[in-house]
């Protein structure tokens, strides 16, 4: 096994938590710069669409490193798909799949159910309330809550603030009770 | 050594801030548009990171929040426990920034926003098995309808700009 097939094999947890935990201080001392992905939605806003909302008008150009980062974050994906794409289906824990084969998700090939998000099933109801829906709710609840999982849960926890551990602790909450309760009636129809 | 009243500076900005719960990664340098390529290079290493340890997985996501995976737990406490003994180095050491400027960080105010906005995201997180740095590294890897989700994530950001003062912080 050559070091490209080595490392395009998926990686375990006590790799790429530490590596994810080293962007802290690397964005810090590259030039104090606060770890947090979901500011830059309100960038986009910012940048495109400011319209007279008070939330939208700053001088975006000086967070314009974050806009790099995340444009950097879509770079890697292609990169990852060109060069290190590991050819076996994503492996389903058997518990998750008996449950995903009630909903008929079967193809574990991509890193998304694809059978459920494609472009084709943008068409259907289901296909709309989980992927503008779902996209809806993670861009207006970041902002609600002030981060996402890399602001709160991370760089939050990191410098040991108190409301992200709040925040991180709803963000598990919620997902809890979506994944569990409501979910499953949405993957059903 | 002006390193304190460095840090009395950075307070002030972070003051100033609060209010806004964002826009704290103002320095006081100027610098060139190109200092911020060493931006994208940190976010294309993050991004290869996120996708070969399969965090932007929608299957990782459902089994997480089902408890039938250890696999995101691990990733996200190591990572917490790496950044909370890197933070408390910098504090120690006083270590700077590459440019010689004092690191500081911006205190995170307590509103309701942490309790009602936490919970919406993590609806969202659960459908679509991506926070907001999966999204993009989504559609890097060729799943281009994330390109819809990242849209709608964009315009969700924006009704909530809109309806900010009628909401409960």
């Amino acid at each position: 096994m050559n070091i490209v097939e080595f490392i395009s094999q998926p990686w375990p947890w006590y790799v790429a938590g530490p590596l994810i935990g080293l962007t802290v201080p690397i964005l810090l001392i590259l030039g104090n710069k606060s770890f947090g992905i979901s500011s830059s939605l309100r960038h986009v806003c910012a940048v495109c669409f400011p319209a007279n909302v008070s939330y939208f008008r700053y001088d975006w150009k000086r967070e314009i490193w974050n806009l790099f980062f995340v444009g950097g974050i879509l770079l890697g994906g292609i990169l990852t798909a060109a060069f290190l794409r590991d050819p076996e289906a994503v492996v389903v824990a058997p518990a998750l799949a008996e449950e995903l084969t009630q909903y008929g998700i079967t193809d574990y090939s991509q890193l998304v159910p694809i059978q459920l998000m494609n472009w084709e099933s943008l068409g259907t109801l289901k296909g709309l309330v989980m992927m503008v829906g779902g996209g809806f709710l993670v861009g207006f609840g970041t902002r609600y809550a002030g981060g996402c999982t890399s602001g709160h849960s991370i760089m939050g926890l990191s410098t040991l603030q108190w409301p992200s551990l709040v925040a991180t602790i709803c963000f598990m909450i919620g997902g809890f009770l979506m994944a569990n309760f409501i979910l499953p009636f949405i993957l059903m129809w | 050594m002006d390193s304190k009243n460095n840090q009395e500076a950075g307070l002030i900005d972070d003051v100033s801030s609060i209010n806004d719960a964002m826009c704290v990664n103002e320095s006081r340098l100027e610098h060139k548009w190109y200092h911020n390529l060493k931006y994208l290079g940190a976010g294309i290493i993050f991004g290869i990171i996120l996708i070969k340890a399969e965090v932007v997985s929608w299957f990782r996501i459902q089994e997480m929040f089902r408890f039938q995976s250890f696999h995101m737990y691990g990733v996200i406490g190591s990572a917490v426990v790496v950044g909370i003994i890197s933070v408390w180095l910098i504090k120690k050491f006083n270590i700077k920034t590459i440019y010689g400027e004092p690191i500081y960080f911006t205190p995170k105010e307590f509103d309701k926003g942490k309790i009602y906005g936490g919970l919406i995201f993590g609806f969202g997180w659960a459908i679509t098995g991506a926070c907001p740095g999966p999204l993009y590294a989504q559609i890097g890897v060729g799943v281009t309808v994330v390109i819809v989700t990242l849209l709608s994530a964009v315009a969700g950001t924006w009704v909530y700009g809109y309806l900010r003062d009628k909401l409960p912080h």
